[in-house]
């Protein structure tokens, strides 16, 4: 008896639940098994780098926010730096640590809602994303204390941050420091030691270091894949280099080791942060002279930053206009997304999911 | 052991289960009121207030009676409802070239005075589409003296896009409740909570408007007379 | 009052009527009264589902709707029965309104056989066991004629999914019923609850209740297990194409089947209605099934699913052996303790700790090894 085997394409996205955004992956199906899959983006698509080119270089501050949009603040930071270098602006030390607390707490939300929805995609009914958004919304509450906003926060300028810290800022910080490190290990005892996780996790997307690196991967895809590469330590901008941490690596480079690299960074963000809340001083927090209105010399600069998701580089080009003749975004999502067939074919639907969710991709960072 | 993470799980969503403080949701606009959130709003002894309102007790038992409740708000929030003061305003349109959507439109009557610094304009039309705004605060930050300031309220939706434009009569009637951002002069202000207290023009700028004898004495020199 | 004490009681009351026309009367009402009755309980189960949920997640739960939001389920079936019923063009009608309906008939069926008092409600079928093991096989069948009929490929996924997963569970759950029914002697259900009235079955053969209970679970297809309708991956499975009041239906019998299955359990298991004699024997019944619902709703908050071929493989690897070894020694036990019940406790808890311990070393891993990572000499920071 012969059986008549034919393959199934399935449009995974853009409307699924497990689809972060609007992605869409063309997955041809064997079954339950993946014999091929096909990215397809651009749904989220708002041209923000031609929109940057008709913009004064404040006002782009703005729609950096809404590039990866559960990390704002990281954006704010590679985005100013980026100016600063063009324009060689002197940044005050009082903006850099605040700079680097907010990029730190901004490293937790954004770490905490990629393991929350890896979670989900694993097929918890909720229970530890709706842990990690509960924690999360403070780290959204101390940045409205900050600037008024939770998620499009606009909070840095080029040349420090906009305003000063409230007093009750730093109070507020100190209970959520107080608190988030047992959070934070309570999560790791509900998810880490559980089989069903371990099966599902273990093993699965494996990616080698030769992967990783010819894939132009970054950030946590890049070290759970035992590669020990970060742009805090290699390129010290900010003040990353008077602050000591470690950084965690993977060991076998299999979706587990994502989020346990993810967890581990956690905790390094924590020590950073209470470091820099005992080193900061008072003083000035905004270089006074740059104008509202920057007139960029004719020049061209490339910062990075790590942010969340990997490095986060912006690459501003000025013909000495008031705003930027190209400015090119280096998304670490969409770089992320190199091998995510290198990754699913083989595997099951549910590994596909899971792999994918593992990335922790932000579609306004994708499609840009 | 194979199988102890699992009942490590188990025992961690128990723990969430029990403990009431993890819940961490506010209920807005409304909430459904506990015997204790009762007493505690007529400010009574919460046995006094079970004898005295047994009817009251027995409904919120039941959970029937809801009180309101607002989000918790930041000093800064960037709220839509802006606070504009004509008095400072001299209609420079600083906020309108710095907007990065082009939202605010002002147009001008020039057959005010005509000072050199501080010029005052009649200010025909402000409007600002508060349907595009994306509440970035740039508007604010640019103005040179202190007359548009983020408002804290968040509560103006409408049914028609047309009905999110706040012209100059709207915003000459709002109460002005100025939000901190970019203001640290309101800051610093001791006892100003955005969200009670109302504020006169005079008491927002970091400096203040000049009045027309300061004007003369600066641009209309007498050595040229 | 069952179905016997009605018919003789409206047979005493109008002794002129017609034998069959008395029978039918009180067959009819019986089954009008158990279908209300268990959906009203359905429905207050969805609503206690979703609050306890809710406290799991450190969430608030539907609070809105009267008292604790006790009303939600009738706010929540308006609203279904108002939608637009969309039957898409591509679909096989007939088959795509049959389907929910069977769905919801086998699931109020089985309920007409679960014993309450000395008799079960609606007729006391001497093979009842058989027959609710029957009649819920079917559901594997309704939810391939949802999915096929639908039409999509997510549902076809999901159906085939449902069949393959069903019918493996089936046989574990078949085979671990065996040592019941050896000590019972009988398959009706009225008698293996008489003949735990000295001891509950999950202390003479756990290992019997625990194939049981998670053979039962996936069953039903819940968490861990669900990987029917597994929504990160197949949005909904089988419904995703329905719509209205035939999604409600569907939903409906989803939240009857975890109740259905603690009182199946409390049955077999934790027998039935018997306990300390100064509470009346339905509030055993009723807290005893109510603490196996929790259990399954505790599960359920806390656990990832698990992967098809992991799912497939626990049945046929774990499962299949388990049933068997607890056929076998509930078998021997029974020529050679007979009815000495404190020593085949002893015997079994011992046999099941060494089950669990081999298989958890043959199949998983001992526990969570954490290898040291080595950093890979491509990119290394700490070389510099």
């Amino acid at each position: 008896m012969s059986v008549n085997n034919e393959l199934v394409t399935v449009n995974f996205g853009p409307q699924h639940p497990s689809m972060h955004g609007v992605f869409r992956m063309r997955v041809t199906l064997d079954g339950e098994t993946i014999v091929d899959i096909e990215p397809v983006f651009g749904y989220l698509h708002r041209g923000t780098e031609k929109l940057t080119e008709e913009r004064t270089y404040v006002q782009i501050v703005t729609l950096t926010d809404r590039l990866d949009y559960v990390a704002s603040m990281s954006n704010n930071l590679a985005y100013v730096s980026a100016v600063e270098k063009l324009c060689s602006i002197e940044v005050p030390k009082r903006a850099k640590y605040i700079r680097v607390i907010v990029a730190e707490l901004q490293r937790i939300a954004s770490h905490l809602m990629a393991t929350g929805f890896l979670l989900q995609d694993l097929g918890t009914f909720g229970t530890p994303l709706m842990y990690c958004f509960r924690e999360r919304e403070k780290i959204l509450d101390l940045f409205e204390i900050l600037c008024g906003a939770r998620i499009t926060l606009s909070y840095m300028r080029p040349g420090g941050i906009f305003q000063d810290t409230p007093n009750e800022f730093w109070s507020e910080l100190e209970t959520f420091m107080d608190n988030i490190p047992g959070q934070i290990n309570e999560l790791e005892s509900l998810i880490t030691g559980n089989e069903i996780v371990l099966s599902r996790t273990r093993n699965i997307g494996v990616l080698s270091p030769e992967d990783v690196i010819n894939g132009s991967l970054s950030g946590p895809m890049l070290r759970a894949s035992r590669v020990k590469w970060d742009l805090r330590k290699a390129n010290a901008y900010e003040i990353y280099d008077e602050l000591d941490f470690e950084i965690p690596i993977g060991a076998t480079g299999d979706t587990f080791d994502r989020y346990l690299v993810r967890v581990k960074e956690m905790k390094e963000s924590i020590k950073i942060i209470n470091q820099c809340a005992k080193l900061i001083k008072p003083g000035p927090v905004r270089n006074e002279d740059v104008p509202l209105v920057i007139r960029a010399p004719e020049n061209e600069a490339y910062a990075a930053v790590e942010g969340p998701k990997g490095e986060l580089g912006f690459y501003l080009v000025s013909d000495g206009g008031i705003s930027p003749y190209r400015c090119k975004i280096r998304a670490p999502s969409f770089m992320n997304l190199t091998l995510l067939k290198e990754m699913a074919i083989g595997g099951k639907i549910g590994d596909l999911i899971v792999n994918f969710g593992s990335i922790d991709i932000v579609l306004g960072e994708v499609d840009r | 052991m194979y199988g102890l993470g699992l009942f490590k799980g188990l025992s961690i969503t128990l723990k969430n289960l029990i403990l009431v403080n993890r819940t961490n949701t506010i209920q807005y606009p409304d909430k459904k009121a506990s015997i204790l959130d009762l007493a505690k709003n007529e400010k009574k002894n919460l046995i006094l207030y079970i004898i005295k309102n047994p009817l009251n007790t027995v409904k919120s038992f039941l959970g029937l009676i809801s009180i309101t409740q607002h989000a918790p708000q930041h000093p800064r929030f960037r709220g839509e409802e802006f606070s504009w003061y004509e008095e400072r305003c001299t209609g420079c349109a600083s906020c309108a070239k710095y907007c990065p959507l082009g939202i605010i439109k002002i147009v001008t009557d020039q057959t005010g005075k005509n000072y050199q610094e501080g010029q005052s304009y009649d200010i025909e039309t402000f409007d600002i589409d508060i349907g595009r705004c994306m509440f970035c605060g740039l508007c604010v930050e640019a103005c040179p003296y202190d007359a548009l300031h983020m408002g804290s309220g968040f509560e103006e939706s409408q049914y028609q896009r047309d009905n999110l434009v706040i012209n100059v009569e709207k915003l000459k009637k709002t109460e002005k409740k100025p939000s901190h951002w970019f203001r640290p002069q309101l800051a610093s202000k001791k006892d100003y909570s955005p969200f009670d207290d109302e504020v006169k023009w005079d008491s927002v700028g970091r400096h203040q408007k000049p009045t027309q004898k300061d004007l003369k004495n600066k641009w209309i020199r007498s050595d040229i007379e | 009052m069952s179905f016997n004490q009605l018919y003789i009681f409206v047979g005493d009351l109008l002794p002129f009527l017609p034998d069959q026309i008395v029978f039918i009367f009180s067959g009819l009402s019986m089954a009008i009264t158990i279908c209300t009755f268990i959906l009203g309980i359905g429905a207050i189960y969805t609503w206690f589902e979703r609050r306890v949920l809710a406290k799991f997640q450190s969430r608030v739960g539907p609070n809105r709707w009267g008292p604790f939001g006790l009303l939600q389920p009738i706010a929540d079936a308006i609203k279904l029965i108002l939608k637009e019923d969309i039957i898409p063009r591509a679909a096989d009608k007939s088959v795509f309104i049959v389907a929910p309906i069977i769905f919801l008939a086998t699931t109020l069926l089985v309920y007409s056989f679960i014993p309450i008092g000395d008799d079960s409600q609606l007729g006391g079928l001497n093979v009842a066991l058989l027959f609710v093991l029957g009649i819920t096989s079917i559901n594997a069948l309704t939810v391939f004629m949802a999915g096929w009929a639908s039409k999509n490929k997510y549902a076809i996924l999901g159906s085939i999914r449902a069949v393959a997963m069903l019918i493996s569970y089936e046989v574990p759950m078949a085979v671990s019923l065996m040592g019941v029914v050896m000590l019972s002697e009988s398959l009706s259900l009225v008698d293996i609850v008489n003949s735990q009235s000295s001891m509950p079955f999950i202390l003479i053969q756990p290992l019997g209740a625990l194939t049981f209970l998670i053979a039962a679970i996936a069953e039903m297809s819940r968490a861990p297990f669900d990987m029917v309708e597994a929504e990160s991956e197949l949005i909904g499975g089988y419904q995703t194409e329905y719509a209205g009041m035939k999604f409600a239906v569907f939903q409906l019998s989803e939240f009857l089947t975890p109740i259905f299955t603690a009182a199946f359990f409390t049955v077999l298991f934790l027998g039935g209605d018997s306990g300390f004699s100064f509470i009346p024997g339905i509030i055993w019944f009723a807290s005893k099934t109510f603490l196996v619902t929790s259990i399954l709703l505790w599960f359920r908050a806390t656990w990832p699913r698990l992967r098809i071929d992991q799912i497939m493989g626990f049945a046929w690897k774990v499962l299949m052996p388990a049933a068997i070894l607890n056929t076998l020694l509930v078998g021997l036990e029974i020529v050679f303790l007979n009815e000495n019940y404190l020593f085949q406790i002893l015997i079994n808890s011992i046999v099941v700790c060494i089950f669990i311990y081999l298989i958890a070393n043959i199949l998983g891993q001992k526990k969570l090894i954490l290898r040291n990572p080595v950093p890979s000499e491509l990119a290394n920071m700490d070389a510099n």
